[in-house]
């Protein structure tokens, strides 16, 4: 088997190579595996064929109403909200070139959450309904999370932008957010303060179809703008010099992928909350698997972030139940460790 | 490095000064707020106790109030002092490094598992989760060659912190009603408390004062440089657990009672350095003041800020507290 395997369609033509297809595929089917599992369980057990038979609605009508009315669009919701986060996270290493950079270390994830937050507490009415479209949410969730990317990289940028420098900023400007976001909950009455909660943490539960269709619109057309500026990523993160002696704009190319890259949190925020450390553990897990090449890198991100919710969720809806924990809680739990070993592995750097 | 009080003269004044502003904000916060009062009635409410509303908002809500302001002022600003110091990390501070993040999550799991209501257990384990935060974090920062870095300590006490407030956030979602009775105090607030939550906490508070105030000159050994102090014929590992024994009991005390207040602890010892430099034996009590000073602002502050409700003071010293961060870390030479 060759190393690289040549794929040409007209005027684009790119080398792949063979080794990350065969993981891409493995991923896949592996992404398949859990989401039957993870339809399969909970309250009402459903064996695999049966799932298989309700995904076309030829199983029985108990079992295509769970599969389809409740367990189907909260794990889509699940999966492409952690793929949005670790694409997210790809990007963001890649541009910072900093392997602590995530959505969530640098504040994006909790300047989103503060928009969000703010967008319930100002459009809900006295009897707890919204007067605005709920299709303006991932908007408010996309604006809190630019507006903090660009605060971040505008105040990082004094002397060069310093790759430790922009990871503090980040701590600092989500502190100050989720000071504004407690505020704003205790302000509100306690239903926003309950539901802001489990948005801040991070949860899929209770998500419709209407809301799986959004958040895959908004992630496809992300994915793949990512995907076509893989090069550049490629190119940026040998470092300023390099890339512009190569002949590529560093500061648009940066500027373009960090939007591309809050938009992606944004969305996320919007629909599953804060789920913490995905968008951390899922590239450098994809690293390890198929090297620093965006190419590859994103796809495999993606994949292994929308397990990594899946499996987070799973956990939070069945290993207590009835009690729900949010997905979140599992992703910190197994995340923290991570971040944690992966400092221990950078400590002499 | 050099404050603008050089000579003792001058830095004894301006401590009995800050002193006075202390006492001053202290009456200030008595007397301000929705319900007036002036400062007869204050006197009046211990002397003449008759029973009229004043009297009861004086006695059982105004003046609790402003003690426990300046005892969890002061005592987060030594802490974030002694944390500064013993890190050489100007970044340093009980939120910052996750202290906070742990207490509060031993107390919401008491809470939530255990349905606990004794205020002596609470201030307990507000200590053991700033003890097992603050061990941890400092032990994953020192991991490696160079030892602690400040980047380091920062990113791990960023990573517990964040694991932490996921748990805890996780435990009050499952449980609403928990959340309704915790949410306050999660933010932090030192309104409304009791005064019989200060006076449970106080001894150890003052303990850990007073002993920062005795092991002042020995931090300023150790400041020279692990090696330099031991050179000195100084015991560099006791007077580290000392203080760090110190920073445990004032930042576990100070959320058992107000709940994670935050930045306090990394903007004081800057200011209080501005003023008086390097030396700890003027540093500590300086921090106190200006500590209790900026709490009691603080809160003062938060109940003109949307009438008649309150803002927390957790959230008003964040605001403050967030951009003077965001400078001291542009400021720094990391690497």
């Amino acid at each position: 088997m060759k190393k690289y395997i040549p794929v040409r369609f007209r005027n684009f033509s790119v080398l792949a190579s063979s080794r990350a297809i065969w993981i891409t595929v493995i991923l896949m089917v592996l992404f398949l595996v859990v989401l039957v599992v993870s339809v399969g369980l909970g309250d009402i057990k459903i064996a695999p064929a049966e799932v298989f038979k309700s995904f076309f609605g030829t199983g029985s009508d108990l079992h295509n109403l769970v599969v389809r009315t409740f367990r189907l669009p909260r794990i889509l919701l699940a999966a492409f909200a952690g793929a949005a986060l670790a694409v997210a996270g790809a990007i963001l290493q890649g541009i910072i070139r900093n392997p602590l950079a995530s959505p969530d270390i640098i504040g994006l994830t909790s300047g989103a959450s503060l928009t969000t937050v703010g967008f319930l507490a100002i459009f809900t009415t006295s009897d707890n309904a919204l007067t605005v479209s709920i299709n303006w949410l991932p908007l408010a969730s996309f604006l809190g999370a630019l507006l903090t990317g660009i605060l971040v990289y505008r105040l990082s940028e004094k002397n060069g932008l310093s790759q430790f420098k922009i990871v503090l900023i980040g701590i600092g400007l989500a502190a100050g957010a989720e000071a504004v976001t407690n505020l704003i909950m205790v302000m509100g009455s306690i239903y926003i303060a309950s539901r802001a909660n489990i948005w801040l943490v991070g949860s899929v539960n209770g998500a419709n179809w209407p809301e799986v269709v959004i958040l895959m619109i908004w992630f496809f057309i992300l994915f793949i703008m990512a995907l076509l500026l893989s090069r550049r990523l490629n190119i940026l993160e040998l470092g300023d010099t390099i890339t512009v002696s190569v002949g590529s704009s560093t500061s648009k190319d940066k500027k373009i992928l960090l939007i591309i890259s809050t938009a992606l949190t944004g969305g996320a925020v919007a629909f599953a909350g804060g789920i913490g450390f995905v968008g951390l553990m899922a590239p450098h897990m994809a690293r390890k698997l198929v090297g620093s090449a965006y190419g590859a890198l994103i796809p495999v991100s993606a994949l292994l972030g929308a397990m990594i919710v899946m499996i987070s969720d799973l956990i939070g809806r069945t290993l207590f139940a009835p009690i729900e924990v949010p997905a979140g809680v599992f992703s910190a739990i197994i995340g923290a460790p991570y971040f944690i070993y992966l400092l221990y592995k950078s400590r002499n750097i | 490095m050099q404050g603008v009080f050089r000579s003792n003269l001058i830095k004894g004044c301006g401590l009995v000064i800050f002193m006075i502003i202390v006492l001053i904000c202290m009456v200030a916060s008595v007397i301000l707020g929705l319900t007036h009062v002036n400062a007869a009635m204050v006197i009046d409410a211990y002397t003449h106790f008759d029973g009229s509303n004043q009297h009861i908002i004086i006695r059982q809500e105004r003046v609790p109030r402003a003690l426990i302001g300046a005892s969890v002022g002061a005592s987060l600003a030594i802490a974030g002092a002694l944390m500064q110091g013993l890190t050489r990390n100007p970044l340093a501070s009980p939120s910052i490094l996750g202290v906070n993040a742990g207490a509060s999550f031993f107390i919401v799991m008491a809470v939530t598992f255990f349905g606990m209501t004794s205020l002596s257990g609470f201030t307990w384990l507000a200590f053991l989760g700033a003890a097992a935060a603050s061990a941890v974090v400092y032990g994953i920062g020192s991991l490696g060659r160079e030892g602690l870095t400040p980047v380091k300590l920062t990113l791990a006490g960023a990573a517990i912190a964040a694991l932490f407030s996921s748990l805890t956030q996780g435990m009050l979602s499952t449980n609403e009603k928990s959340l309704d009775t915790v949410l306050f105090w999660l933010v932090g607030s030192i309104q409304g408390r009791d005064l019989t939550l200060l006076l449970a906490v106080l001894p150890y508070l003052v303990i850990g004062w007073l002993v920062s105030l005795v092991i002042s000159p020995k931090i300023n050994t150790l400041m020279l440089g692990e090696n330099v102090a031991k050179g000195l014929g100084q015991n560099t590992i006791i007077v580290k657990m000392v203080a760090g024994l110190v920073v445990v009991f004032l930042s576990g005390g100070s959320v058992a009672i107000a709940g994670p207040v935050g930045f306090i602890g990394i903007v004081i010892p800057h200011i209080a350095r501005w003023f008086v430099g390097n030396d700890f034996r003027w540093l500590i009590p300086y921090s106190a003041m200006l500590g209790a000073t900026l709490l009691l602002v603080a809160d003062i502050a938060a109940r003109f800020v949307v009438i008649p409700s309150e803002v927390p003071v957790g959230v008003m010293t964040a605001i403050v507290g967030t951009p003077f961060f965001i400078y001291l870390a542009r400021k720094g030479d990391f690497k």
